[in-house]
Order: C-alpha cells, then sequence, then structure tokens
C-alpha cells in the first residue's frame, strides 16, 4: 500500500486490512486484499455478486476470521474476535439484510445490547437520539414498531443505532438494494454529513453510477481479488463518466498474464443454417424480488454459442428459468427445431432437447444428500431403464454412473457419496454429465464457472466448447465478460430485462458490451 | 345432584383447581421464556417429572418441605442443563432431544423410585397452608382462594414479576430479540448462546419447581409418570398466550377446573363414567386449540439453533 504513505494529507487508517484471505469449502471468497479506511473517506467496495464483498464485511464486523492476513485497528493488529468485539472497536455495520428485531420498538432496538442487569434507559437513548438526528437532519420515530417502518427508515434506524453506539468506521452494505431512487439520493446526502463529521464510511456496492456519485476512493473487486483502487487525488480529476469507464475498465478490462485467456474461437456456424433455438417477444412479469423480462428475442444456430453479458441480477436467471420452463412466462415464443415449446412442461421440454444447467447447484441442480449415482438421473427418476415398475435398479444406475464419472472426470471418493461433499467443480461436472447426456439439443449454461477454481473453469469452459462444437445450440449466461469473449460467437446484453443489443465477437467487441452494460450504446 | 352446587362443593372444586393449575402455571411461565428466547422446549415434560422425583425425595429424607422444593428445582435445573448443551450450544435438533429427554427421565425417576421405595408409596404430612387473614373469611372464595402454600402465591406473583421482566428489563429485550432475530442480537454485541442458555435454565428451574408443587403439596407423595402431561400442557398453555404471562395463568386456571372438576365429578358420584371425565382437560385442551390456536403467534426463530455468519 504505497500510496498510503505518499499521500500528502495523510490521515492515519482506522482499519487496514492487509493481505487478507478468507476461504470456504470450494470457494476462495477473499485472495490477499489489502484495504485502508481513512476517517473522512467514503471508501466505496465495487464487485458483482461473489466478489467477495460480503466475506471482506464478515470479517472487519467480527462475524467471521480472516484465515491469513491481518487486520490493523489504529495501526495495531487486532483480530476482530466477535460482533461485540468490532462494536467496542467503533466498528458499526449496516448489513444487507436488516439486522433489527420487528417486533420491538425502535427505541427497544436501540438499546439491546446493554447490560442485562439494567433497566433500559429510554430518557437517556432519546436525548442521544435527539442530538445525532439533529446534526443529519433525519427524524426517527423511537415508538414504533419496527416491522411499521418502510425499508429507508429501518435503514437510517441502522445507521443511527451505529451512531449511538460511538462509531468511527461505518459499513453499509448493499444499503441502496431495497432503497427508492429519492431513499438513495437521501443516504447519499446523509453520508456527506456523516463523512463531514470525521466518520470514516465504508460503502459497498454493485451499482457504478452510485459508486463514482457517492465514493472518495473506490476500490473493485473481482472474484475476490482487489483488482484496483482509485485514489482521491484522481477521483476528483476525472467527471462522471471517466470515473465509470476507468471502473468498466478495472472490473472487466483484460489483464496481463491472464492464465484464463484463450485466443478467441475460429469456429465458423453455418450462417444459412436453420436456427435450433428461436426466442421472440418472450416476456416475464416481475415479481417483488426479480426484474421481469420484456421481448426478448433472440436466436441460436446449430453449433453457435450466444453469449448474455450483463452485470448481475438484470434478469439473466429470470431469463433461463422461463426458456426452461421454470417460470411462467406472459407473452412471447420459444421454438426449437421450429416447434413451439413455450407452453410445455420443464418435462416435456427436457423431452424436446432442451437443457438448462443452474448457477444455483446444490440449490435446485442436485439433491446434496442424495449419492453421486442418483443425482445423475434425478431428471429421469421413474423412467426405464433406471427404474421399472417404480422400483430402482441399482445395478444399472451404478454402471452408467460409473460411465458419467469416468468420462466426465467427477473426482468422487464413490458413487455412494453425497453429492453435497463434493467440491463445487466437481457438482458441476456431475450437473454437466446429467444436461449433457443423451438427446440435448439446445443447452443453457447460468454463470457455469461461477465459483469454481481454475482448473475446474478451465475444464467446464472446455466442455461448453464441445457441446458447441456437436453440433448443439448454446446459450451461455455469465457475468464475467472475459468468459464471453473467449467462447462465443456472438454476445447480447440484458439490462434491466432486456436485451439491449447484440454484437459480433470480433476484435472491438470488449468495448462495445462494456458501453452497453453501463447503459450506453455500443 | 344437590351436593353440586354446595358451596362446601364449589369451593372444594376451586381449591383443586387451584392447586392443580400451580404446576401448570410453573411449567407455562418456564416454557414462555425457553419460548422467547427461540428454544421449543419439548424437555419440560421431563424437567418437571426430575423436579417431581426429587423434590419429593428431598423433602422425604429431610423432612421439610422447603428443602423439597430446592432439590426440585435443582433436578429440573439439571436437566435443562443437559438441554441447552445438547440443543443450544452444539445446535442438535430441539424436538428429537426433547423427547429422548422426557422419555429417559419418566423411566429414570420410575427406576429410582422402585429401587428406594420398591412398590411402597410413602407419604409426606400435609403441606402447611398459608391462611392470609381477612380474604380467606369470604364465603366459598375464602377457602378456595387463599388458603394454599407459599409457593402458590409466589408462582402467581412471578406471573407479575414475568409481565415486568418481559417489557421492562434489558433481559426481556435480549430474551425477545434472541427468539425473533438472533442475528440482530448478536451483532448488537450480546452472546444468543448464553442469552439462550440462561432462558433454558430458568425453564428448568420452574418446571422442576412445578413439578415438586405437584408431588410434594397436590399429591403429597410420587408415584411413577405422576406429572401425566402436565409439561405437555405447559407448552400448549405457552404457545396460546402470546408471550404474556397474564394469559398462562388463565390457561393454568381454566385447565385447572377441569383437572379439579374430574376428581369432584367422581367424588360427588354423578352418573357419567370415569373414562369419559378423566377426558375432560384433554378435551378443554383441544377445544381451546380449535378455539385459539390460529392466534397462537410463535417467535420467528423458535426451534432454528443459532450459527454465526451461517450461510
Amino acid at each position: 500500500m504505497s500510496n498510503v504513505s505518499s499521500s500528502s494529507a495523510f490521515k492515519p487508517d482506522i482499519v487496514a486490512l492487509e493481505g487478507v484471505t478468507k476461504r470456504f469449502p470450494g470457494i476462495v471468497a477473499n485472495d490477499s486484499v489489502d484495504l485502508s479506511i481513512r476517517p473522512g473517506e467514503v471508501h466505496v467496495l465495487l464487485g458483482e455478486n461473489g466478489a467477495g464483498k460480503s466475506t471482506l464485511i464478515g470479517m472487519l464486523s467480527g462475524l467471521q476470521q480472516p484465515d491469513e492476513g491481518r487486520i490493523l485497528v489504529d495501526g495495531k493488529p487486532t483480530p476482530i474476535t466477535s460482533p461485540r468485539h468490532a462494536l467496542a472497536l467503533g466498528i458499526g455495520t449496516v448489513f444487507q439484510h436488516m439486522m433489527l428485531v420487528p417486533t420491538l420498538t425502535v427505541a427497544e432496538n436501540l438499546l439491546l445490547g446493554g447490560p442485562w442487569w439494567q433497566r433500559p434507559r429510554i430518557e437517556e437513548l432519546a436525548a442521544r437520539v435527539a442530538e445525532i438526528t439533529s446534526t443529519l437532519g433525519i427524524t426517527v420515530k423511537l415508538h414504533a414498531k419496527v416491522s411499521e417502518l418502510s425499508l429507508g427508515e429501518q435503514q437510517q434506524v441502522e445507521i443511527l443505532r451505529a451512531m449511538v453506539r460511538n462509531s468511527r468506521l461505518l459499513i453499509l452494505d448493499e444499503s441502496t438494494s431495497m432503497l427508492t431512487p429519492k431513499g438513495i439520493e437521501e443516504l447519499g446526502a446523509l453520508m456527506r454529513r456523516l463523512v463531514g463529521q470525521g466518520l470514516a464510511i465504508v460503502f459497498i456496492t454493485h451499482k457504478l453510477k452510485e459508486a463514482a456519485a457517492f465514493g472518495d476512493r473506490i476500490s473493485v473487486l473481482k472474484l475476490g481479488r482487489k483488482v484496483g483502487e482509485i485514489p482521491p487525488e484522481r477521483l476528483r480529476a476525472l467527471d462522471e463518466q471517466e470515473i465509470i469507464s476507468e471502473i468498466v475498465e478495472l472490473m472487466f478490462g483484460k489483464q496481463k498474464d491472464d492464465p484464463e485467456a484463450v485466443e478467441r474461437p475460429t469456429r465458423t456456424v453455418r450462417t444459412e443454417a436453420v436456427p435450433l433455438l428461436q426466442v421472440a417477444g418472450l416476456a416475464v412479469a416481475s415479481t417483488e424480488n426479480a426484474p421481469g423480462l420484456t421481448s426478448i428475442s433472440f436466436d441460436i444456430r446449430p453449433g453457435e454459442i450466444l453469449g448474455i453479458a450483463g452485470i448481475d441480477g438484470n434478469g439473466q436467471k429470470q431469463l433461463a428459468e422461463a426458456l426452461a420452463g421454470q417460470r411462467m412466462a406472459t407473452g412471447g415464443s420459444v421454438r426449437l427445431e421450429g416447434v413451439a415449446i413455450e407452453t410445455l412442461s420443464v418435462g416435456e421440454r427436457r423431452r424436446h432437447g432442451l437443457r438448462y444447467l443452474t448457477d444455483d447447484r446444490l440449490g435446485e441442480g442436485t439433491v446434496g444428500t442424495f449419492p453421486v449415482s442418483i443425482n445423475f438421473f434425478l431428471k429421469q427418476i421413474g423412467a426405464a431403464p433406471f427404474w421399472r415398475h417404480g422400483v430402482e435398479q441399482r445395478s444399472e444406475i451404478d454402471r452408467r454412473a460409473a460411465e458419467l464419472v469416468r468420462e466426465y472426470d467427477v473426482r468422487t471418493p464413490s458413487l455412494k457419496t453425497p453429492v453435497a461433499r463434493l467440491s463445487g467443480g466437481n457438482i458441476q461436472k456431475v450437473l454437466l454429465a446429467r444436461e449433457l447426456a443423451e438427446g440435448a439439443k439446445v443447452v443453457i449454461f447460468n454463470k457455469p464457472t461461477y465459483g469454481l477454481d481454475l482448473a475446474n473453469t478451465l475444464a467446464s469452459r472446455q466442455r461448453i466448447r464441445d457441446t458447441a462444437a456437436r453440433g448443439l445450440a448454446v446459450l451461455l449466461i455469465s457475468t464475467d465478460l472475459e468468459e464471453l469473449l473467449s467462447m462465443c460467437d456472438r454476445i447480447a446484453v440484458i439490462a434491466n430485462g432486456a436485451l439491449v443489443g447484440t454484437v459480433a465477437n470480433a476484435d472491438d467487441a470488449r468495448t462495445k458490451v462494456g458501453r452497453l452494460m453501463i447503459g450506453l450504446a455500443a | 345432584m344437590t351436593g353440586l352446587f354446595s358451596e362446601v362443593f364449589l369451593s372444594a372444586l376451586l381449591f383443586g383447581a387451584v392447586t392443580a393449575a400451580i404446576p401448570l402455571l410453573l411449567a407455562g411461565l418456564g416454557e414462555q421464556i425457553s419460548e422467547k428466547a427461540g428454544v421449543l422446549n419439548i424437555g419440560i415434560e421431563g424437567m418437571m417429572l426430575a423436579g417431581a422425583y426429587l423434590g419429593f425425595v428431598g423433602a422425604f429424607y429431610s423432612g421439610s418441605l422447603w428443602l423439597g422444593f430446592l432439590t426440585g428445582a435443582a433436578g429440573g435445573a439439571a436437566v435443562a442443563l443437559v438441554m441447552a448443551l445438547l440443543c443450544v450450544r452444539i445446535g442438535l435438533n430441539q424436538i428429537v432431544i426433547g423427547i429422548a429427554l422426557t422419555l429417559g427421565l419418566e423411566g429414570l425417576t420410575a427406576l429410582l423410585h422402585h429401587f428406594q421405595f420398591s412398590r411402597s408409596y410413602p407419604r409426606l404430612p400435609a403441606a402447611d397452608a398459608t391462611v392470609i387473614p381477612l380474604l380467606s373469611d369470604i364465603p366459598v372464595i375464602g377457602p378456595a382462594f387463599f388458603k394454599h402454600h407459599l409457593i402458590a402465591y409466589l408462582a402467581v406473583a412471578l406471573v407479575f414479576g414475568m409481565g415486568y421482566l418481559y417489557r421492562r428489563t434489558q433481559l426481556g429485550l435480549n430474551l425477545q430479540a434472541a427468539g425473533d432475530k438472533p442475528a440482530a442480537l448478536d451483532v448488537a454485541g450480546i452472546d444468543v448462546i448464553r442469552t439462550r442458555t440462561i432462558a433454558v435454565l430458568a425453564t428448568g428451574t420452574l418446571a422442576g419447581l412445578g413439578g415438586a408443587y405437584l408431588a410434594n403439596v397436590g399429591a403429597g407423595l410420587f408415584i411413577p409418570f405422576i406429572t401425566n402431561g402436565a409439561g405437555f400442557l405447559g407448552i400448549v398453555l405457552a404457545m396460546l398466550a402470546r408471550g404474556r404471562p397474564v394469559w398462562v395463568l388463565f390457561g393454568a386456571l381454566l385447565f385447572g377446573v377441569c383437572l379439579s372438576l374430574t376428581t369432584a365429578m367422581q367424588v360427588a358420584g354423578i352418573n357419567i363414567p370415569t373414562d369419559v371425565i378423566q377426558m375432560l382437560p384433554f378435551l378443554a385442551v383441544m377445544i381451546m386449540l380449535v378455539l385459539f390456536g390460529r392466534r397462537a403467534s410463535l417467535p420467528a426463530a423458535l426451534g432454528i439453533p443459532y450459527e454465526r455468519g451461517a450461510r
């Protein structure tokens, strides 16, 4: 962190991270991350889902411990052992999911955590709250039940709670995700007043515009690694568009010596071939927590890989599920080899040759407690030759499963091992084997390499390329632009549930897709 | 039928109702603490049995009823300690462990009793009643409500004590947070595991006391399986009371009346088969569940072991 010491207006870090690494089974959530958090600064942590932001917060707030590296508080190495310890160090966190007890009042929530033998000191609290709210320009209904407050109000209560506890560092985890545009604006103004009072703020988001608008310093995380930092001096020198393009460069830009870098495919798709999958005007109604889809149209020819790029949460999962039949479409048509399948059930679509590899490998992809062998045939339960007259044909299942394990190189102790005990990469191989085995014509991959280590990532990508080479149509949904650029024939960009443009994967595709992703015309 | 509505009969009926209600009240109040904190304490029947057995043994050998209450409460707390270790600290399934504890203690207390007393059932001398002056002179109500053992009055006072604890103290807030949103309590800097452990131990103590009252004051002796579902009735009471101690009191009295009616009607020699009469309390449970079961509001995290940072 050389720029720390060379900074002209030197303010000592309140908290600093040095080479912090955190692993979860099958995933490296944070890989040697350095971070410096200073008073009077809004430090934006930017990254997509799975970039490791939440894990970082977990370690700062005492919920998790780093496996390697150390955390410095006021320059001294300090393991943050518990949430109580974090609070005592002056680190207050507003979590992405509200941490208020809905059945208690605002005042009671603010009092939570006091010594148990004491009577809650409501009067004292009210005076303190009045003092804080008057300088921040917010109003809080102390005696309202939390369940009666709007999400924006609840968030203010959480910020207030951190202030009541004399926090010096306030961590806001995806705090804008549930707010209205006006609420976001108010939060921005509130953050400015807080840093004006000398507080340090860590603001986590995956929205570029917010980062550019609110940040004094921006750190970009990608797949657990910190890939860049824009210091305040530089931020002040740039206007919003320049900041955003610099962030895009950091987030999606090509790094040197990238082992994932693969030559762009030279496969030729016969343009005159009849498309295997034709989607026209597909629409899905939006739900409470998911965007809908509006008039999605595209074709995929045999042997072609169409990529879907976009910031996570813009309707990718909805698109995949609508095609697979798991989500009700409100309009449009889906044709497979010219046959309309939009009204068919999940199972019927599968019989027509449509395959969907979910990104939720353990949740909906497999049954974790079932053995590897049964998981290969989850979608054929009851069907011959693996079941006859409702009775499981163990030998037939094991024979075929052993073949698949060999063919797809699944590293499993035995066929009987519960699939949840395997690593993420091997679970993905089980899914690949199941979906690609026989009768597949069109395959939808949703984030196929998400959370996998490098070796498995490369293996999965090769598997997808082979799939296309066999003449199947492939829809590859990914938030990893590098992946799409290395594999696709064409890349469509999804934003707010609509395809905003499709570009051929030529030399200028990176810039074109990047511009489409942040809402600029290609 | 003439005897049924006489003054003596009525006051005996009510006296019996209160006597039967006190163990239910203590169990219900105890269960309520655990449930507030998010632990479904099915083992409470076993805790009551441990309290009944140890309470009786303590009183029998020492000759002091008060020492009996002390050993009974300690017995309930000891069982609760096992429950807290397994279900709160280690995070095992609360229902499975609760049932196991109940079944285990049914057998254990019966076995120990058999070893000590073989097939005899020695009785304790009748408990001294604390007679409240003036109030106890009121006809019917006086002898029914104001001539009980001191513990009974303390149990009723506890209803209001618990009400104060839940509404007005920091511990009450912590308990409710542990049951409704344990993660919020954790990030507020309070140890969820410790809060829940305290709650379960309090449950065991109260259940043990209730069991001791049942054996020493209610029956004056110990027989195997003496609680006969009183702990389970306590669970029902706690669930229907929606977190309010005073509703546990009302519910306990209602069940107490039913239990007392069972005895009273048999004594009065009414021409109904005893099997039908003995069904009464459980019929009352079913009626109450049908009428109010829908309104039972339970803490959001009830029955779910807490694990920090679980994802």
